[in-house]
């Protein structure tokens, strides 16, 4: 069970959490202007590394939050994500 | 000296031992009486009778008797027969002994009961700035340094009092007995309120971010529990900081003929000696690699016992043991080995061969007689839990053990035996230190307190382990009584044959010779395994094979254990709308929906589902009906900017929706895939209230959470759950006008004043507060009536009473899934499955060409726009009474047979029309919007079943029915 | 232009129909009496239904939050926090959402309270009056009973009076509200689930019976 902290109610067991996927793949402004390869790379492809990785995670039996952090996806070592775009509300 | 049943039992004059001479407990082993003392466990008090054999081996059939002390017990194995459930596979040497216990010997394998277990089992879930793991002096000086430093400390240790291996030596803590050093710390402890002492307790798994599982044994040791308290306890411990100290177990020594009963462990026989006052035998010849089974001689000698040799591996043991134990009697034999035993039932003699210094055995020998050997291979570090939670391990040649080599966990510290140290004045140091570390990091500083002084076991000359003592005749191939395993049997010469099929891995001789795979999972057997292994293949050391993986648990534990509660009814929520005891009443037989308790159908009398759902069709199609349809998801979703988000969540439009009309929408995934459907309302300019599916109501509000949190921030838009503030219910059928005008006595119900897809707000009978809209899921006339939750009932009454005159009836999901497959409309989850866009469903004027939403790009991928999609049909069998099992496939008719066939599709739904007098069925098939009218195939139970696609309407496709019959 | 919310307004008729209603519990309340124990190995629970809950949305530090709270008379609550007392109170629920919850009967006035200070700015609040009923589970062994089912730290250190947080009670999400040192806690689930949460109290109790 991991130990998940959750920026706004701290930290909290994985079964109160849903998992995201990674973080940062941005739906494009306008997904129309994607040809069919770009629009399915944005669909389907995403990283999965051997160590850190920036994923989403939400709160989904808590304060209902999407937030992102870091992981090692090889120890599950975790630590606060540091908003690259814009903060959450 | 001895009492007459116990004829191995010490006088406490010579050994007090851990044990109330008080009282006598009577079990019963085999149907054979075992007479004990509180604080025997099973082992101590058969052996204090004299039972040293048990069981013979499950392979071979060979007389084996005890071998240790602890959990790394291979051959005395137990079924309980007196608990609630008969427990198979348990180590006598770990059960406590109790009045009436009853148990048989097993050989190897016990026997999984048909009965219930009726134990209770439960859980509990605490947290703790420290934990530590074992009750030894290192755990416990780590414990009481945390505690002073005014930590949170959870100590867990698996026996019944704490104190680990200083229970079974001799030791004195700043001059006094080590005994009443442990209970001072016990006290300490107990008064401590921030403490928490853990016995008989097991830390089963040490899992990341410092989550351990400890199992609690909480009745086993009594003779009658408690009526509500729990057999077991699993405690989900979450600390700050962990502090292993686990301890170290003795290794037997791999030579001809170690499994006769009468081999033990040295250690097992000091523990016997001093813990529970049992001499196991009178003639001990004692065989060592080390230094530790000196004391093991000692002890034997000052309880009275003759040991006629000390057999050394090495060629220079420590002078002060060499010196105290001829002082006290004995004879040490060095550069020697055991090489063979003698006895049937029971050892009676052992030879010993001189050991070069490469280890082969050199020409002399000598015989002694004994009826006890005492053997130590060494000791290793018990780096289970260490290990479980990522922690790597080194060979050290000094202890000649596996030892942690790097931090566990996110801090885990390993102090005393469990790292190598086995000298008592280091064990409490480190303990001391660890604990005071542990208790500053988590914010109690604190230093660790001075370490007493000690007299105890020291730390002498370096062990000589020696992993593979030659046969005297054979070689080591033919080496077949030369046990490495002996719960599994196996022996040097399976490892040979292991090697030679060409397996160099630890873990493939592991899983081919079976080494390691018993009730210890090899923490007897696992490192002498190793270090065969490496003799075999010549490795330089252990260390070169390394170990197999350690993972949970540590000990054997009852999957009940891991069930706890959640059994039976308790085993997942349930989920109930507010009228559900009147379905029950009402005789429904219910379905489980999501962790809803929907009813399914009324039978009435003596009908089953067939009939019920037929006679529930009718009463929808020529009367009326009513559902309860509480379980539906509710959202709402308030904002100014509420409009413009829906119209990027749903595929077709509800900006321009008017105030007090509601929509069908359907919505997508980014893939294009339908997600979840249902009706939406604008409650106001800035507010909607979404309905979701049953299914789906949690999942839809985290997907626009997503959006709106991660996506469209600049968004104002808030969106609510409000699924269990109404309780509902459908009014369905020409008669639902009359029913529902007088159910609201102040609402003008005409067709002309409340249109389709409209809804009102007012009150009913009696003042309850409703919101009633005008949706159809049946393509009947149909309301539905929305209270506040509490109301539910009697919103169920009103209503029944309301149509009590037209015979309303209630129906259920069956009914309603059978009205709705008729007109032809989806259920998302059952005629969808993750892979069916609105266009595949025929649902394209659902889908906006004017605006974007969620997942229109996609409509337009190649994959998405193949001419041969799967697409929804209505499907009717030739014969009008076959009924297609859902899922079933749909092939040509004239296509081989031959595997692989080619499937065409699949039935998604299917039922009994009691409108059509007919079967039917929705399905999903290749290009089925161009192929109404053929007949295609669908395989059921080897035969061929005819179907011909149609349009998915089979009912009033011209939609007349919907406001109902012309009223006059 | 918005349909007239007679839910709201009807205030003679609801007073009528409030004989009509029934909290999802309340078939099982002397069975609750029956199952708690009282003394110092005591833990009781019964059922207190009907509370005023509004979920109120607001953009923390806006001016629309400050005129909320001042309507209110409470400060609106820090993370995890409850502000005011158990008849009155606000409970934080999440950074720009809380509950306020008060006696029977308030939802229609404190509705209006809120709107209107929420008047021109951003936010909302809905009644959730009926969405969850609440659980009051006191006694010596009150944590002891959550400590088998919750995965939190209920230490005193860690929780206490006016600490609230929605979390899981085995499989259910509940909010959960800790009012007094006793310990007496609030736990305030949805209506369909508090059968079943019931069930899984009541069996968690069941060895402090034994006294």
């Amino acid at each position: 069970m991991l130990l998940v902290r959750c920026p706004w109610c701290g930290d909290r067991d994985e079964a109160e959490f849903r998992y995201g996927g990674q973080a940062d793949v941005d739906y494009p402004a306008d997904p129309h202007q994607l040809d069919d390869a770009a629009w399915g790379e944005y669909l389907f492809v995403r990283a999965n590394p051997a160590g850190s990785f920036d994923e989403r995670w939400v709160h989904t039996a808590g304060c209902r939050r999407w937030f992102s952090l870091v992981r090692d996806t090889a120890t599950n070592e975790m630590r606060p994500d540091i908003p690259r775009r814009r903060e959450g509300r | 000296m001895t009492s007459p049943s116990n004829p191995n039992r010490v006088n406490a004059s010579v050994r007090a031992g851990r044990i109330d001479r008080t009282r006598t407990l009577n079990a019963t082993v085999d149907g054979r009486p075992v007479h004990g003392r509180p604080g025997d466990t099973l082992a101590s008090a058969m052996l204090a009778q004299g039972d040293i054999e048990v069981a013979p081996s499950i392979q071979l059939g060979r007389p084996r008797g005890v071998l240790s002390a602890d959990c790394t017990e291979p051959n005395a194995l137990v079924q309980l027969l007196d608990g609630a459930c008969p427990e198979p596979m348990l180590p006598t040497t770990e059960i406590e002994l109790r009045e009436g216990l009853r148990a048989e010997t097993l050989s190897g394998v016990g026997w999984l009961s048909q009965q219930r277990d009726t134990a209770g089992y439960d859980k509990k879930f605490v947290h703790t700035d420290v934990v530590v793991v074992g009750a030894g002096p290192s755990g416990i000086a780590a414990s009481l340094a945390a505690a002073r430093g005014g930590a949170r400390v959870i100590l867990v240790d698996q026996h019944r009092e704490l104190g680990g291996m200083l229970l079974d030596g001799r030791a004195d803590i700043a001059g006094h007995p080590a005994t009443e050093w442990i209970g001072r710390a016990a006290r300490e402890l107990a008064e401590n309120e921030q403490v928490r002492v853990l016995t008989r307790s097991a830390a089963l798994g040490y899992y990341d971010h410092n989550y351990l599982l400890v199992a609690e044994s909480r009745t086993d040791h009594m003779a009658v529990p408690p009526p509500s308290t729990s057999r077991q306890r699993l405690w989900h411990v979450r600390a700050k900081q962990v502090v292993l100290a686990t301890g170290a177990h003795e290794r037997p020594v791999v030579f001809a003929d170690n499994d006769r009963p009468g081999v033990m462990l040295a250690s097992a026989v000091r523990s016997y000696l001093n813990r529970y006052a049992v001499l196991p035998g009178r003639e001990a010849v004692v065989f060592t690699t080390s230094d530790s089974a000196y004391s093991t001689a000692l002890d034997l000698l000052g309880a009275g016992a003759r040991v006629p040799a000390i057999v050394d591996t090495r060629p220079e043991p420590s002078a002060r043991l060499v010196e105290q134990v001829r002082a006290a009697g004995a004879h040490v034999v060095t550069s020697a080995a055991v090489v063979a035993t003698t006895g049937q039932h029971r050892i009676s003699g052992v030879r010993v061969r001189g050991l070069d210094d490469d280890g082969s055995l050199t020409g002399w020998s000598s015989e002694f007689s004994c009826d006890l050997l005492a053997v130590s291979g060494g000791w290793n570090p018990a780096v289970q839990l260490f290990a479980q939670c990522g922690g790597a391990v080194r060979w050290d040649p000094v202890v000649a053990g596996f030892v942690p080599r790097t931090t566990g966990g996110r801090s885990a510290k390993v102090v005393g035996s469990a790292r190598g140290t086995y000298d008592l004045a280091g064990c409490l140091a480190q303990g001391f230190a660890a604990g005071a570390e542990a208790a500053t990091l988590s914010g109690f500083r604190t230093a660790p307190p001075p370490v007493p002084q000690v007299d105890g076991d020291r730390q002498g000359s370096r062990p000589r382990p020696v992993w593979l003592v030659p046969d005297e005749s054979r070689p080591p191939e033919r080496c077949t009584e030369h046990f490495v395993d002996l719960q599994r049997d196996a022996t040097v010469a399976d490892m040979y044959r292991a090697t030679e099929t060409g397996m160099r891995s630890v873990q493939h001789v592991k899983r081919y010779t079976t080494i390691s795979t018993g009730l210890d999972q090899g923490k007897g057997s696992g490192v002498n395994a190793v270090g065969v292994l490496a003799e075999i293949l010549a490795a330089n050391s252990p260390g070169e094979v390394g170990t197999t993986t350690f993972r949970p648990p540590y000990t054997p534990v009852p999957l009940a254990l891991f069930a706890g509660r959640t059994r039976g009814e308790l085993y997942d929520p349930v989920r109930t709308t507010p009228m559900h005891h009147l379905h029950v009443e009402a005789g429904a037989v219910f379905e489980d929906v999501g962790q809803w308790k929907r009813a399914r159908y009324y039978p009435r009398g003596a009908e089953d589902m067939h009939a019920a759902v037929l006679r529930e069709c009718a009463a929808a199609r020529t009367g009326v009906a009513v559902q309860d349809v509480s379980t539906l998801g509710r959202i709402e979703i308030v904002g100014p900017d509420a409009p413009v988000f829906l119209d990027r969540i749903y595929t077709n439009g509800f900006a321009k929706l008017a105030v007090g009309k509601a929509r069908y929408g359907m919505m997508c995934g980014a893939d294009g895939m339908v997600l979840d459907d249902g009706v939406s309302m604008r409650l106001a300019e800035d507010r909607y209230l979404m309905s979701t599916t049953t299914g789906g109501a949690a999942k839809v509000l985290d997907w626009l959470e997503e959006w709106l949190q991660t996506e469209w921030p600049d968004l104002d838009v808030y969106c609510t759950s409000v699924t269990e503030q109404w309780a509902a219910v459908a009014v369905v059928g020409p008669d639902s006008r009359t029913v529902v005008g007088r159910l609201a006595p102040d609402l003008d119900v005409s067709a002309d004043s409340f249109g389709f897809m409209r809804f009102h707000e007012t009150s009913l009978t009696g003042g309850i507060p409703a919101r009633i809209s005008r949706v159809s899921f049946s393509g009947e006339l149909a309301f539905e009536v929305n209270v506040p939750r509490w109301y539910g009932e009697a919103l169920w009454e009103a209503t029944m009473t309301a149509g009590s005159d037209l015979g309303i009836t209630p129906y259920g999901t069956e009914t309603m899934h059978v009205l709705r497959a008729e007109k032809g409309f989806v259920i998302v989850g059952q005629d969808t499955d993750g892979t069916v866009t609105p266009v595949d469903l025929g649902m394209d004027w659902a889908v906006s060409k004017q605006k974007d939403f969620i997942g229109k790009r996609s409509l337009s991928r190649p994959d998405l726009v193949r001419e041969d999609r799967k697409q929804l049909v209505g499907l009717l069998p030739t014969d009008t009474t076959t009924l297609l099992p859902e899922g079933s496939h749909l092939v040509e008719p004239d296509v081989s047979r031959q595997p692989p066939v080619p499937m065409l599709g699949h039935v998604t739904s299917s039922y009994h029309s009691a409108a059509l007098e007919r079967t039917f069925a929705l399905g999903l098939i290749s290009r089925g919007q161009q192929r109404f009218g053929d007949v295609v195939c669908v395989p059921v139970d080897g035969r061929d079943v005819e179907v011909e696609i149609t349009s998915p309407v089979f009912y009033d496709p011209e939609g007349v029915r919907r406001d109902g019959p012309a009223q006059g | 232009m918005t349909v007239p919310h007679k839910v709201e307004t009807d205030t003679a008729a609801a007073e009528v129909a409030t004989a009509l209603r029934h909290g999802p519990l309340e078939h099982r309340a002397a069975e609750f009496e029956r199952r708690s124990a009282s003394g110092a190995r005591g833990v009781r629970l019964r059922e207190e239904p009907f509370l005023t809950q509004l979920d109120l949305r607001t953009s923390p530090g806006s001016s629309s939050a400050a005129s909320v709270a001042d309507a209110l008379g409470l400060p609106l609550p820090a993370a995890n926090r409850v502000s005011g007392d158990e008849h009155d109170a606000v409970l934080w629920l999440g950074p720009d959402e809380s509950l306020i919850v008060a006696p029977d009967g308030r939802a229609e006035s404190l509705l209006r309270t809120v709107r209107t200070a929420q008047q021109g700015g951003s936010g909302s609040v809905v009644d959730v009056s009926a969405n969850r009923t609440t659980l009051r589970l006191s006694g010596p062994m009150a944590r002891e009973v959550l400590e088998k089912l919750c995965s939190l730290d209920l230490h005193p250190r860690a929780f206490g009076p006016g600490d609230c947080a929605q979390t899981l009670l085995g499989r259910v999400v509940v909010v959960l509200w800790q009012l007094d040192h006793e310990p007496g806690y609030r736990i305030m689930v949805r209506c369909s689930f508090a059968e079943y949460l019931a069930d899984l109290l009541l069996d968690a109790m069941a060895e402090f019976l034994d006294g």
